[in-house]
């Protein structure tokens, strides 16, 4: 067996550089602090994309997308197809620990200040990323045409379309007409295994390479310390020690997403009728729920205005802030740090309580 | 239309007053027409002495017994009806005529039903109106002001318990409770203005014609023959008239709830017949119930069990089935459809069994995945602690 594998890294080495390669992975430094642990979040998020590929890739071999047999392939992918039931629970439950983690690292980034020169194109990255793991999860759901899949995104698709003038142009876009239809299924569907896919990946070979590139941030408190006490700075080789941690966690992950999966199997629902009407307390999925339930709050008129339009907008402006976040943080001539971070937790339990009062609420 | 009476009558108390939001939902009223129309006199004068003046036509307070020509003067006229309302009949009263109340009326009895009891006066309004008194869901009630007093009908020797036994009836609970306007009420089977208790031999002809199925089996079976030699009121001889209760499955056979007993002897053929339908009903009924009961099991341990619950449905429909066939009185034509269901029930508690089946190994397999995973992290563990102490 050995004499196969060194027979292998010889064909190899005949070909490609393995021993730069090996000597850029072990260059390459990760510090150890007491907040290291959360540099397992960006790996954890990019697993969690990975099974997403994987086993996406395994349902398209039996998923058919139109309004008629898409929740029937979908039904035949749970009860026929060997381990079908399996690889469906585990890209669903996937999908939502995917979406949790990719917050999870937002903050955690946030809060670190990882944002900071020279690495304010590995945030904007970043936060375009998670737009689209959004995009996934919406164009996603409807994927199953079930009737909550159905209804959630008839709701979902007539938000946007109170935003002023381009609000119904994107409305038409997102639903490829006026009203949700097999057409709206085929174009979701496109929007979730080719198009996002596209630019995701694209992206998230953007975001590594910056990470690559500039290395891991350290926290400002910490690299004043660092300077200023030398021999405290410790960190240990990203290969192989912290990819070993991080399998590790990844195998953590996995054996959690097969006990969901096993445990707890996604729910086929009933399949869609576009004539009847919405179940009563349709709500959408957990991370679009603070969103929705801040809309059904807001007042239909506010000083004079459509609130549900204001709701949309205020939004987009904390979406454009969280994009410009890198050239809002400075220490001179005011410092914007402490308001960033206090603004955020603000943000952070908004969101928590408003997706627990959209959960328990009727 | 002007119509003076009721400036004052409005203002007079009973029985002389009428209000004019009673008479406004009234739906001569509606249609245009005035008191003076039944009452006579002259409806647009203010002067009393000229709106109520023989020359005038005043009849004044109409009689009980001149109700029923009174309303014929119109209701029987088509050409004038059709001016109003073209779909209405114009046979009422000779319909009348022809029932138990009209004819007692026609012979002087004051005291039997006229058009005004069931339809009312000053408040009539269309049977379609779920206020009118010819209402559906009200006819039973409007009977019953009669029917049900026991005093009022002493002198006729009918019960008087109609009412209470409907009032526990599945026609009742249809329609009163459910709201479902076809369920049957008392002019359904009596009619309404030819209002007469379909005689024995009759019967079965009134129950079909919403008992369709049940009839023609009924026709063809035994009991049919039987049944009329012995003058039995066909399907009222099992299931009652007015208190026809929700029929199961311990009615058939020789049990103590079953109505065989009624006629049937332990060990006659009949007997024989009845107890071999129950047990075909109940071995389906108890195979149906299993296999929905390990289904919703699966079901709520989270597996896919949609299809089989789809096809379980069948299993019911075949249930129902044969507990119409039981109306042909032969245990074959039963077995043929409790075979059918039970075709199904074995398809379906099969696959409620491999739901059960596939739900165990997902955990054994998780239990393996788990321990798998557990060794593989206890080594990546003991791997990265041995390459960092080196």
């Amino acid at each position: 067996m050995s004499s196969m594998t060194n027979s292998v890294r010889h064909w190899l080495e005949e070909r490609f550089p393995l021993d730069d390669i090996k000597t850029l992975m072990e260059k390459k430094k990760v510090p150890v602090h007491r907040y290291s642990y959360w540099y397992f979040l960006g790996g954890m998020t990019l697993f969690l994309f990975g099974v997403q590929v994987l086993t996406g890739a395994l349902l398209l071999l039996y998923y058919r997308p139109g309004a008629d047999e898409a929740f029937e392939s979908v039904q035949f992918i749970m009860t026929q197809v060997h381990f079908g039931w399996l690889i469906r629970s585990v890209h669903s439950w996937s999908a939502n620990l995917l979406i949790f983690m990719a917050f999870a690292h937002l903050f955690s980034v946030l809060f670190l200040r990882s944002y900071r020169k020279p690495r304010e194109l590995t945030w904007l990255s970043g936060i375009l990323l998670l737009f689209l793991m959004l995009g996934f999860g919406f164009s996603g759901y409807l994927l199953p045409w079930n009737t909550l899949s159905y209804f959630a995104t008839k709701v979902g698709t007539e938000i946007p379309a109170q935003i002023p003038i381009i609000g119904r142009p994107t409305l038409l876009f997102l639903r490829g007409g006026e009203d949700i239809t097999g057409s709206t299924l085929t174009r979701m569907f496109g929007f979730h295994v080719a198009i996002l896919p596209a630019i995701a990946t694209l992206l998230i070979g953007l975001h590594l390479a910056l990470i690559q590139w500039f290395g891991m941030s350290v926290p400002p408190a910490l690299e004043a310390e660092w300077r200023a006490f030398p021999p405290e700075k410790r960190e240990v080789r990203f290969f192989p020690n912290f990819v070993l941690r991080e399998l590790m966690a990844w195998y953590v992950a996995l054996g959690m997403l097969g006990a969901l999966a096993a445990l707890f199997p996604w729910g086929l629902g009933v399949k869609a009728d576009p004539f009847a009407s919405a179940p009563a307390g349709i709500k959408p999925e957990w991370y679009f729920l603070f969103m929705f339930q801040t809309l059904k709050l807001i007042p239909a008129k506010v000083v004079g205005m459509d609130g549900e339009m204001l709701g949309i907008l205020a939004f987009g402006l904390v979406g454009a802030v969280a994009l410009l976040l890198p050239f809002l943080d400075r220490e001179k001539p005011f410092n914007t740090r402490r308001w960033i971070s206090g603004l955020a937790c603000v943000f952070l339990g908004y969101m928590a309580v408003m997706t627990i009062y959209g959960w328990v609420a009727k | 239309m002007k119509d003076s009476c009721l400036d004052c009558h409005s203002n007079l108390p009973e029985p002389l007053g009428v209000s004019a939001e009673t008479y406004s939902q009234n739906i001569h009223a509606q249609k245009g027409l005035t008191c003076a129309a039944c009452h006579g006199g002259d409806a647009s004068s203010d002067d009393p002495e000229k709106a109520m003046s023989g020359a005038a036509g005043w009849k004044g307070k109409v009689e009980r017994k001149q109700v029923p020509e009174l309303c014929a003067s119109c209701h029987s006229k088509a050409e004038l009806m059709k001016k109003y309302n073209p779909g209405l009949r114009v046979d009422q009263f000779q319909q009348y005529k022809t029932s138990v109340h009209g004819m007692k009326w026609a012979k002087g009895d004051g005291k039997v039903a006229v058009c005004t009891d069931c339809h009312g006066v000053h408040d009539l309004r269309p049977p379609s109106d779920p206020r009118s008194k010819v209402h559906p869901t009200n006819i039973a009630t409007t009977c019953s002001h009669c029917h049900a007093d026991a005093e009022y009908m002493k002198p006729y020797g009918i019960k008087t318990d109609q009412f209470a036994n409907y009032e526990q009836s599945v026609h009742h609970d249809a329609m009163v409770v459910r709201g479902d306007l076809s369920a049957p009420t008392c002019t359904t089977c009596h009619g309404n203005h030819g209002a007469t208790p379909p005689g024995v031999a009759n019967v079965t002809a009134v129950c079909s014609n919403c008992h369709v199925f049940q009839a023609q089996l009924f026709e063809t079976s035994p009991h049919k023959d039987v049944f009329a030699a012995m003058v039995l009121p066909g399907c009222v001889t099992c299931h009652s008239n007015h208190a026809i209760k929700h029929p199961t499955d311990e009615m058939i056979g020789m049990g103590p709830k079953a109505v065989c007993t009624n006629c049937h002897s332990q060990g006659d053929g009949g007997a024989t017949q009845a107890e071999a339908m129950h047990t075909q009903l109940t071995e389906l009924a108890t195979a149906i119930s299993s296999s929905e009961e390990l289904l919703g099991r699966a079901e709520r341990q989270g597996m896919e069990v949609s299809q089989a619950k789809l096809q379980a449905a069948q299993a019911r429909d075949a249930l129902l089935k044969a507990r119409v066939s039981v109306h042909a009185f032969r245990d074959s034509e039963v077995k043929r459809d409790t075979d059918a269901g039970l075709a199904v029930t074995r398809q379906t508690y099969a696959a409620g069994q491999k739901a059960m089946e596939e739900w165990k190994f997902r955990r054994v397999g998780l239990g393996l995945s788990v321990v798998a995973i557990a060794i593989t992290l206890v080594g990546l563990g003991l791997y990265i602690r041995n390459l960092e102490q080196n």
